[in-house]
């Protein structure tokens, strides 16, 4: 089956983003195909390489990177939400007049449509959230 | 011409899918109830089958006579008003929630439709997409 | 349809609308802090075997075991399942809808 998954919530300060996480790697070990990994609200605080967490607790974002390198995941980062939150790509923070970037491996910015997309595009639409 | 050859680019095949935003949070003690309206309006142009649901404090999301000088954030209730210009005429509105909260359709900036608990049960199976925020 | 409601009913009405608005045949899954609610001897016990009636109910059990949740002290009926049983879940019962 073709999931797309909504994350509503930046890392650590809710389980949204832990449990979208471990949602989406089963359906990956399943055998299921994610459409596209959208990232809303705070959400796209997931999407910053700037994080250093603690050694002995899990790491968020890289762990984000890493399922999406090894299973090619459509990894987006909404791009109003992520101006009003302060994540840029180059390209972004050139435009906005920024003088520096955070967006994370694996990650890219986007627009809402890419999330509507994803909606219609999928068989099913699993949102975590707050 | 036939439908296939009239595919919008945004909308991916010119399928059309039922997509029910469910809103249960009041507005301006969080971003969810702007944040939501502003995926409703960009989804607009994919023109798809949107419904717009409120329930419990999502109720107040559409109350009249928002001023939010004091507080000095946008305020964004008028934007209700213009989703008629964007084809989402679907506003339910669940009766427990507004009577719960000593309100009525007259306390509210947008017509909406009232449904009680067996409609909106109906009206959440019927849906293909559910979004919440 | 699958419903998934992740918050503690002690902490928010998430658990009691979406009760109230679930159609009877629909499928709960508790997840995160939802899952206190499939434990036995709380305030809200009856309220999920009256649920119980109407629904098969879920519980998420890596989500009970984090918080300490004695799984063997969930409501009889409530069925544990694990990241792989919540993606089962929503293949196959619809449409997923997050109560948040």
């Amino acid at each position: 089956m073709k999931f797309s998954i909504q994350v509503n919530e930046g890392p650590y300060t809710h389980q949204a983003s832990d449990t979208a996480y471990q949602f989406t790697k089963a359906a990956l070990e399943k055998g299921h195909e994610i459409f596209r990994v959208f990232f809303y609200h705070d959400g796209v605080n997931n999407g910053t390489r700037l994080t250093t967490p603690p050694q002995d607790d899990r790491n968020i974002v890289q762990r984000w990177t890493q399922l999406g390198e090894q299973y090619d995941l459509d990894l987006v980062v909404c791009v109003a939400a992520a101006q009003r939150r302060g994540i840029a790509d180059a390209d972004e923070a050139k435009r906005n007049g920024k003088d520096a970037n955070n967006i994370a491996p694996g990650f890219r910015i986007s627009g809402l449509g890419q999330l509507i997309e994803a909606g219609i595009q999928a068989e099913r639409l699993v949102v975590f959230g707050d | 011409m036939n439908d296939e050859m009239m595919d919008d680019e945004e909308g991916g095949g010119g399928e059309v899918k039922t997509f029910l935003y469910v809103n249960r949070k009041a507005p301006y003690g969080t971003i969810y109830a702007l944040e939501s309206l502003e995926v409703v309006l960009i989804g607009a142009a994919f023109e798809q089958d949107v419904t717009m649901l409120f329930i419990d404090d999502g109720v107040y999301q559409i109350k009249k006579g928002q001023d939010t000088a004091s507080i000095e954030m946008k305020n964004f209730s008028p934007t209700y008003r213009a989703l008629e210009m964007y084809d989402v005429e679907k506003l339910y509105v669940d009766r427990d929630s507004l009577e719960e909260r000593g309100l009525t359709e007259d306390d509210l900036i947008v017509p909406v439709e009232v449904m009680d608990t067996a409609q909106i049960q109906d009206l959440m199976e019927s849906q293909d997409v559910i979004l919440s925020f | 349809m699958l419903h998934t409601v992740n918050k503690s009913p002690f902490d928010r009405n998430t658990l009691d609308t979406c009760l109230r608005l679930a159609k009877k045949g629909s499928v709960i899954l508790l997840i995160e802090d939802g899952v206190y609610a499939a434990m036995q001897g709380t305030r809200v016990e009856s309220e999920m075997k009256q649920a119980l009636e109407d629904h098969d109910v879920y519980v998420l059990g890596p989500d009970l075991k984090a918080r300490g949740m004695d799984e063997s002290k969930v409501v009889d009926g409530i069925q544990t399942v694990d990241y792989g049983g919540f993606v089962d879940l929503a293949v196959a019962n619809g449409p997923v809808q997050a109560w948040l």
